[in-house]
């Protein structure tokens, strides 16, 4: 069966059903990535763009082992010292890759709404690697993959979301993730990283980090940016941890079989103390495993495979 | 060619300074009103007679608000370039804004843009200069060396003047010469980087919001700075619900405060952000729906004293780029008729109120000739048909811009007639008998 190929720019315009189709597609690749020989030929033939307008090795290692156990070719494109820093558009930028024939081009922007742009200008399928402080799709995926692994179903199950929701992009993502597949969301940090117009999400909201993690079945903390403290977000890192960080000693607040996320990569004794990012609770590195089993299915889904095209 | 006298008949006269509101014949002669009869007088022999059977014969229409570009950015726009998008629209008469490369704070470049101006020949340019030398913000222009020159006003408008000593003595110094302060509204510390309306459309969007408040505080702080002073202050585009309540207030204490709104305000929310589509992307940004409400409001109360366009062309090179990256602004002067009168469609306003924010109020705002269809006035007049549809097609626009949020609106009302001083500079051609 062939599918329409298709952008995937967030998750907000995303059908319980689409999200769904993605996960279960997921779980076959994850098989697949889990194999000996770790390679199908799914999208032989096919050109997968990285193209990372801001520098993340791990979301972009992530898609290019996804590309290439799925026998696509997938070349990285990083602006560092490259034609926008001599004044190209990203629309120029755009129009060049498009005319080297790619099928995908993965991009990770610090300007939200910028794979929107680039979407509405190029034939290939654009995948939204991270933009700004919109939307992160795949990590949002690789969440919602992590716990259904756990859990079977998220219906009924709530999630905590705990730091900069302001500026969180995987925060925005999540919420209509998780919302999606049945999940009550609960949202936390301090008021000055919390978004006016936050409660039109729909999620519980608070700055206790007791009440918001207290009967939570998952808690996932964001990952902190200490440049927030010259825009006066916080004070120090070091009050940050002893308010919205999880120590040891808080773990106690936690149902006992309450999961720990997060988006990597850590600030160890800002957000997580080390013994809690380790600990068994812990469910981060099958977040970064699964991370690229999410992209596998990302990838065909963009490149109009379906995920029985690995099979073959 | 230039005839002598000009008749226009069967038209709606309709004049908010005179109060004249019906069927009227309007002569011209010698670029003056000459009379505004009854529909059956007899007309001298020998005039051009045009029909006007069910338009609106109004004063020429007039924005408080313009960018012209020139000097410097002539790829955006010119002074001519301008003028023929402002009488395409229906304005007879525009005010210029002075951030120009390099800025208008001298009364040389005061002169140059009158020269050019005049050069086109097509709509009045009453220009503006800076507030500030450079518009930086620090030290005093020429006001009176400006004015001397025809400056009818001084602004920053693109910045706001964040120092309140040096906005104390602006107004203070001004008053020497009967000159308003036109005054951009934002607190930078507060709008600190943000590119929209902070809300809950920024929140989803994940785009650096600013707050109302940005504004407010500052229309609060150069009201009190004008009461302080006794300076006149104008409130350019004001877009947030604080600030129509504190012009309201100033106006019922008796302060020299007038104000701006632009159709694009009144008319668009944030929502139309939701695409990231940089032609909705403005400084002020397109507020939530309580504000849209609230400006509404001012427009009808009186609040409000003038409809400006805040006429801003762009290049695609400003607008064709990530949202937060684009220049704000929109290409204003052609669709300000239509969007007004939708206005008057919705019940928020009377026909006569519109007419009265397009021409009459402004130039009482600034004390500008014009806004009257009195007799003895220069013949600056406007022929509107509020019945035409038309689609809104930025690639057809007279201005160099094409950067309008109003591309492919259906809309209604246009200027088919436009004369300055009695002389047809758009439309007519095709009605005239
Ligand atoms: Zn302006």
């Amino acid at each position: 069966m062939a599918h329409p190929r298709q952008h995937l720019l967030g998750i907000e315009s995303l059908a319980r059903q689409e999200i769904e189709s993605i996960l279960d597609s997921a779980t076959s690749m994850k098989e697949v990535l889990r194999r000996d020989i770790k390679k199908v030929p799914a999208l032989r033939g096919k050109t997968v763009i990285n193209c990372f307008f801001e520098s993340s090795t791990r979301t972009r290692s992530s898609f290019e082992i996804a590309a290439k156990i799925l026998s696509a070719d997938a070349v990285n494109w990083s602006s560092s010292g490259s034609s926008t820093s001599k004044g190209e558009t990203l629309i120029d930028t755009a129009k060049n890759l498009e005319a080297m024939r790619p099928d995908i081009i993965v991009i990770r922007h610090g300007a939200s709404g910028a794979p929107n742009l680039v979407a509405s200008r190029v034939g290939c399928a654009v995948v939204n690697a991270g933009d700004g402080a919109h939307e992160h799709p795949s990590q949002a995926l690789l969440d919602a993959f992590t716990l259904r692994e756990r859990w079977g179903s998220l219906e009924g199950r709530t999630v905590a979301i705990v730091g900069d929701i302001r500026h969180s992009r995987v925060a925005r993502s999540n919420v209509y993730c998780l919302q999606r597949l049945g999940a009550k969301v609960r949202l936390c940090g301090p008021p000055t990283m919390l978004p006016l117009g936050v409660e039109a999400l729909g999620c519980e909201v608070t700055s206790d980090l007791r009440t918001a993690v207290g009967g939570a079945d998952a808690v996932m903390m964001l990952r902190i940016q200490t440049e927030r403290i010259s825009e006066s977000l916080f004070p120090t890192g070091r009050e940050y941890s002893r308010y919205y960080g999880l120590s040891r000693a808080k773990l106690d607040w936690l149902k006992e079989d309450a999961l720990v996320l997060h988006p990597g990569p850590i600030n160890r004794g800002v957000e997580l103390e080390p013994e809690v990012a380790d600990g068994d609770r812990s469910v981060i590195l099958d977040q970064v495993e699964n991370g690229v089993a999410v992209r596998m299915a990302i990838l065909l889904r963009a490149a109009g495979a379906g995920p029985e095209a690995t099979s073959a | 060619m230039r005839p002598e006298m000009i008749v226009l008949q069967n038209g709606r006269v309709l004049d908010p300074a005179t109060g004249v509101d019906g069927a009227r014949t309007v002569r011209i002669e010698n670029g003056r009103i000459a009379a505004i009869d009854d529909p059956g007088a007899r007309q001298p022999a020998g005039a051009q007679v045009l029909d006007c059977a069910g338009r609106w014969i109004v004063p020429g229409l007039v924005d408080l608000h313009v960018h012209l570009r020139e000097p410097g950015e002539e790829y955006k726009e010119t002074i001519l370039s301008g003028l023929r998008s402002a009488v395409a629209g229906g304005f007879t008469a525009v005010v210029s804004m002075p951030n120009t490369k390099p800025v208008i704070d001298n009364a040389h470049l005061v002169r140059f843009v009158l020269d050019k101006a005049k050069e086109a020949g097509l709509a009045k340019v009453y220009p503006s200069g800076a507030t500030t030398k450079g518009q930086k913000g620090e030290a005093l222009a020429e006001y009176g060396d400006m004015k001397s020159a025809g400056a009818v006003m001084m602004t920053d408008d693109g910045h706001p003047v964040m120092n309140p000593g040096i906005m104390r003595r602006a107004l203070e110094y001004a008053k020497a010469f009967d000159l308003p302060i036109m005054v951009h509204e934002e607190d930078l510390n507060l709008a600190a980087g943000g590119c929209m309306h902070e809300g809950t459309v920024s929140m989803r969007l994940g785009l650096k919001g600013f707050p109302a408040a940005a504004e407010d505080v500052m229309v609060l702080r150069d009201i009190e700075l004008a009461s302080l002073t006794g300076g006149r202050l104008h409130i350019g585009h004001l877009s947030t619900a604080g600030a129509v309540r504190a012009v309201r207030e100033a106006k019922r204490r008796g302060l020299r405060v007038t104000a701006e709104a632009t159709p694009h305000h009144f008319t668009l929310t944030d929502e139309a952000v939701a695409t990231y589509d940089t032609n909705a992307k403005m400084c002020p940004p397109l507020r939530s729906q309580e504000h849209v409400d609230a400006v509404l409001e001012g427009l009808a109360d009186g609040t409000i004293d003038a409809i400006a366009t805040d006429h801003a062309p762009h290049s695609s090179v400003e607008k064709d780029v990530e949202f937060e990256r684009a220049s704000n602004g929109i290409v204003g002067l052609e669709t300000a008729v239509p969007l007004t009168l939708a206005l008057v469609r919705r019940g928020v306003i009377g026909e006569k109120r519109a007419i009265e924010l397009l021409s009459t109020g402004p130039c009482r705002a600034f004390g500008l000739p014009g806004g009257t269809l009195a007799v003895g006035a220069a013949a600056d007049v406007t022929v509107i048909d509020p019945a035409a549809e038309w689609t809104v097609e930025p690639a057809s626009f007279e201005s160099k811009g094409r950067n309008s949020p109003f591309g492919g609106w259906k809309v209604q009302g246009r200027a088919v007639l436009v004369m300055v001083d009695g002389r047809i500079v758009h439309g007519g051609e095709q009605r005239s008998r």
